[in-house]
């Protein structure tokens, strides 16, 4: 970052290398449509490129990433919600295509043992659809703790809590997704 | 039991903590172990915290159950498969990037603009050109003297020029007049 403020672009091109799949999965899981994911990292890359000549490397580069990332997140989230409670009830639902059945069945034509292949991926859907159900603040702790590794004191800077306060919404979120996934828990422990 | 606090539903877990309830059984320990179980589970604690926790699950099913079942959430989190981002995005990134207006810096401000810059020098050239005419002439003694004489009569004739009684005088009789007169006289 710090050869990106002295005005390399190369580096900023080994920055947007680097971090635009792990940024771009990390939104998609937050905001579940692939083309807002997308556009969200395109904003999260502008921001740090704009910012770039202020940048001072106090805290971790991924910290300050990731925070960009979860605040245009969070409020992505927010804005659709608010967008969803005035769509009428009555309009048909759109779904993802990563969700939907077409891709599916698409993939299962090719797939040798379609029955198997239809099992993992009705487990795939149920553990997608836990994660959507969580809290926003509860799924952005799981998805920076769980697939993006962070320690956490990046993650409690990322979420503006302490470190005490992360732990707990860890915990209630493991807690959830304990319940949500009962079954699919069950059939683990055996 | 102060370790459980799962709503509706509680699971093994759960039940096993019914059970350890039912007993009278209250092992506060249980509460320090929410606290500590997520580290537990991810390896991230320090090494007396780690034995105190094996110390306390080697006695409490209840936590040893829910340490597992926070295992499986983690591994079935694992399924979840990556996307990868779109050929188009890096394209779309630069897109912007160009697009980006050039950052200026504190000191642009001293760099002066072509029109701040066509501006100035047209004043300095202005200001050469009035230093660079010859000066008034100045006026001698007796040519004020003739002004201040001539002064007076200006000054009355302002008055005279706007005095209100003298429009009220009778018209002076025009030379025209006095000879026709002179020639009626005459005749």
């Amino acid at each position: 970052m710090l050869d990106v403020k002295a005005g390399d672009e190369q580096s900023f091109a080994l920055l947007l290398h680097r971090y635009r799949s792990p940024l771009i999965n990390f939104l998609y899981r937050m905001v579940r449509n692939r083309e807002q994911a997308e556009d969200l990292a395109q904003e999260v890359f502008i921001r740090v490129y704009r910012a770039r000549e202020d940048y001072v490397p106090s805290a971790k580069f991924t910290t300050w990433l990731f925070r960009i990332a979860t605040n245009l997140a969070l409020n992505s989230v927010r804005d659709n919600r608010y967008q969803r409670m005035e769509v009428s009830l009555d309009a048909p639902v759109t779904t993802d295509a990563e969700d939907g059945d077409e891709k599916t069945l698409d993939v299962a034509e090719k797939h040798p043992n379609i029955e198997q292949h239809l099992i993992e991926e009705a487990r795939r859907k149920m553990i997608r659809q836990a994660i959507e159900k969580l809290p926003e603040k509860q799924r952005a702790a799981v998805l920076l703790h769980k697939y993006q590794e962070l320690d956490y004191a990046e993650i409690s800077k990322i979420l503006e809590c302490s470190e005490s306060a992360l732990k707990s919404l860890l915990f209630r979120a493991y807690e959830t997704l304990r319940v949500e996934l009962a079954p699919l828990v069950a059939q683990q422990g055996k | 039991m102060t370790g459980l606090k799962t709503g509706h539903y509680k699971g093994a877990a759960g039940k096993a903590a019914e059970e350890a309830g039912s007993e009278g059984k209250e092992d506060m320990s249980c509460g320090w172990m929410e606290k500590k179980i997520m580290g537990y589970v991810d390896g991230r604690l320090k090494e007396g915290e780690q034995l105190e926790m094996e110390k306390h699950l080697s006695t409490c099913a209840v936590c040893q159950l829910r340490v597992n079942e926070f295992r499986a959430v983690n591994v079935l989190l694992d399924e979840v498969p990556m996307i990868e981002p779109s050929a188009a995005f890096d394209v779309r990134v630069w897109a912007r990037v160009a697009a980006e207006p050039a950052k200026q810096s504190w000191w642009a401000w001293f760099a002066p603009s072509p029109r701040v810059a066509f501006a100035a020098s047209m004043l300095v050239l202005a200001m050469m050109w009035l230093g660079s005419r010859p000066p008034e002439p100045s006026l001698n003694a007796s040519e004020v003297e003739t002004i201040n004489q001539n002064m007076q009569v200006l000054e009355d004739y302002d008055v005279i020029s706007d005095f209100a009684p003298l429009s009220e005088l009778p018209q002076p009789v025009q030379a025209d007049e006095g000879s026709d007169t002179n020639q009626n006289q005459q005749m």
